[in-house]
């Protein structure tokens, strides 16, 4: 026997994704990593602490109505916000996003009605937005398939001479589902100007990382597709911010999808249904309530000097405002129409939907 | 209506056409698929238009049909008309998800702001000789889905007319392609169709056979044998499944009394028996006889040295017409 000449690879590959996270702000505020790195300009930065702020209130607030009974069910994102915040303000308002039933704090960043937002959870409809008068699709239940949509979105973008980006939202269980590997794969093999944004919050519902992938880190698996990927400190908004800009922009100039994965924690249960109790320890959620992205990013705006307590005391009125607002909107029982139940089948509906509605009707009177 | 030139077209020639005057008609209109770029497609259906229509209009993807119908969603979202093709019947339940759980789905998710007018071609049912995965009926799977329509061509014309009526339609279409029929010829009209109309093939007294697809030819040869036990049989061609035209199939059973529900699929929750539900409740009292089904079996598809016992044939049609009730009329 001779041996196979052996060469060796190199340690990275441009496609990799580094040896740590993508991060500007560390756990108690200061910045970190390359000193010549510019951060954005403060305005920027006020924008995405109040976004934040906002954002972080709205998700409150839903699970308080959920408690009330006024929500069927609510998927908190409560410690993923910079995901979600950072992500959309990245974005020109005229890209599109294609978000799973957990961005509920992105799509309100997207200045989304949140009264439309909780329609779904609501009860009332199923998506209760236009999607074309925000550029976003309706929030989507079944894993990774809105990817795939991300991707052919993006593609007809093209066909039309247009530089609409897409955004590609995903969880870490979600990555483990044959969309979400065929959505990556159409998207590089047709150069499609998407990014897929994966929040790696460690779970699906109660299922740890590892009983999804053994890759790694999810990043990883955008070599096999022969794209970029990325790994992010999803808690640092501005790590968030960067990679989206960076990767949308990338996007738009025709050099194809990148995939990126914001590493970040979901403070609070699944849904209101679930008990986190029972697959993960009191240490682990207190180690990362002292990651958490908003307390993280006032601490280094303070020190900065890009916020003072008038500033701060400023948002925190304007969240609660959005708040009560969106409260006594939500006490209101909106008046639903049976007859929407057969409207939307179909353009025109059949004889046979026909027959029902009047069936209904009848019974309604 | 234009008469072609050419005495006889295949109805896979007629399928190429539409998708060439689709094409041509409206540039929103792309088509993708497995094979469908240089090859033609395995069937041939989209021979050429690559070549004539560019990459841009008609090409290869990936093999993989969630990516193929999601991909689909996402161009029609975004204003284009989507043509894709399943290569055969069975290869499309990768993409069954993305079909109920949001083709079938947008519209009345988003109360109408979102609608996908796309075209999912799909070649299915047996007789060709293929080997397993190859010949399924898969049609009950889709008609049970709300928010699909469900075409089916049995004849050259229908082929042509129907696909363009899919592809211009404003809800997503299941068009399904009895592959058995592509190479069957006809004197081609470029006509038009409209979605939800059944078509009377053959005007008779005694006794309705209501078919589609690939089983509407051997219903007409079953009505042509027939003649000489004495039977005046009808043949309805139902064309669109969804919407199912409940009124020319009531009119027809009205008149003649006695009905046999032909199809390939298997006939356990098949969509014969929604048939034969739905004309008992409006027919009841004019029918002499329960309405019957000849289906196929109950069993996976067979392989091919054994399809020809499992696929509906003149003699079963007619053991089925003769079974019903003649003597106590």
């Amino acid at each position: 026997m001779t041996s196979t000449p052996f060469v060796e690879a190199p340690a990275t590959h441009p496609l990799l994704p580094g040896p740590i996270p993508l991060r500007f702000v560390d756990e108690d505020g200061h910045t970190v990593g390359d000193p010549t790195r510019r951060l954005p300009e403060p305005s920027l930065l006020r924008e995405l602490y109040r976004r934040l702020v906002v954002g972080r209130r709205f998700d409150k607030q839903a699970t308080a109505l959920t408690k009330q009974g006024r929500l069927a069910v609510y998927p908190s994102s409560h410690g993923q916000e910079a995901c979600q915040v950072g992500a959309v303000l990245a974005l020109r308002p005229t890209d599109w996003l294609f978000p799973t039933y957990r961005e509920s704090v992105a799509l309100v960043t997207r200045d989304i009605d949140p009264v439309d937002v909780l329609t779904l959870l609501r009860g009332d409809w199923h998506c209760g937005y236009d999607p074309y008068a925000h550029a976003a699709a309706p929030q989507c239940t079944p894993l990774a398939t809105q990817t795939l949509h991300a991707v052919g979105f993006a593609q007809a973008g093209r066909v039309k001479g247009e530089d609409t980006v897409t955004l590609a939202f995903a969880g870490d269980g979600a990555t483990s589902e044959g969309d979400f590997h065929e959505a990556l794969n159409f998207a590089a093999v047709f150069n499609a100007p998407t990014v897929f944004l994966v929040q790696n919050n460690g779970y699906a519902i109660s299922v740890p990382l590892s009983r999804q992938s053994k890759a790694p880190t999810l990043a990883h698996k955008a070599i096999g597709y022969g794209i970029p990927g990325v790994v992010v400190d999803g808690n640092d908004v501005v790590a968030v911010y960067t990679a989206v800009r960076d990767a949308a922009e990338r996007a738009r100039r025709g050099n194809g999808p990148t995939l990126i994965e914001a590493m970040t924690y979901r403070l609070d249960a699944h849904t209101n249904a679930d008990d986190a109790t029972r697959y993960r320890s009191d240490d682990e959620v207190e180690r990362w309530r002292r990651a958490d992205p908003l307390a993280r990013f006032e601490r280094y705006l303070r020190h900065e000097g890009v916020l003072d307590d008038a500033a701060v005391a400023e948002v925190a009125a304007e969240a609660e405002r959005f708040a009560a607002d969106l409260r006594d909107r939500m006490n209101a029982e909106p008046a639903l129409d049976p007859a929407d139940l057969f409207a939307h089948v179909y353009a025109e509906p059949t004889p046979q939907l026909r027959e029902q509605a009047a069936q209904l009707a009848e019974e309604l009177q | 209506m234009t008469v072609t030139a050419e005495a006889t077209t295949s109805m896979a020639q007629a399928l190429n056409r539409a998708l060439r005057d689709a094409l041509t008609a409206d540039e929103r209109v792309v088509i993708f698929g497995e094979d469908v770029g240089a090859l033609g497609g395995v069937f041939r259906i989209t021979d050429g238009l690559t070549r004539d229509f560019g990459e841009q209009r008609c090409f290869d993807t990936p093999l993989a049909e969630a990516g193929i119908l999601g991909t689909a969603i996402g161009m029609a979202m975004n204003g284009l008309r989507p043509v894709v093709e399943m290569q055969f019947d069975a290869f499309a339940y990768p993409a069954f998800e993305q079909l109920t759980s949001h083709v079938a789905k947008m519209r009345n998710r988003t109360r109408g702001k979102v609608t996908l007018p796309l075209v999912i071609r799909v070649p299915y049912a047996g007789g060709i000789g293929g080997v397993e995965h190859h010949s399924d009926s898969s049609e009950a799977y889709y008609v049970h889905t709300p928010g699909l329509h469900v075409v089916t061509p049995s004849t050259v014309d229908d082929a042509y007319a129907l696909l363009r009526a899919a592809i211009d339609s404003p809800d997503p279409v299941i068009f399904l392609e009895p592959k058995r029929l592509y190479w069957s010829k006809a004197a081609q009209s470029l006509g038009t169709a409209t979605i939800g109309q059944a078509a009377v093939r053959r005007e008779g007294r005694s006794a309705t056979l209501i078919a589609y697809g690939p089983t509407v030819p051997t219903a007409l040869d079953a009505a042509r044998e027939a003649e000489s036990e004495g039977w005046d049989l009808e043949v309805i061609d139902l064309r669109s499944l969804v919407p199912f035209d409940e009124e020319t199939v009531s009119a027809s059973v009205r008149k003649t009394g006695r009905a046999v529900v032909v199809h390939e699929a298997q006939g356990f929750a098949g969509f014969g028996a929604e048939i034969a539900a739905r004309v008992t409740e409006r027919c009841f009292h004019h029918l002499h006889a329960p309405i019957a089904r000849v289906t196929g079996f109950d069993i996976p598809y067979p392989p091919p040295k054994l399809e020809h016992h499992h696929l509906p044939s003149v003699d079963r049609i007619l053991d089925a017409v003769a079974s019903l009730q003649w003597d106590e009329s």
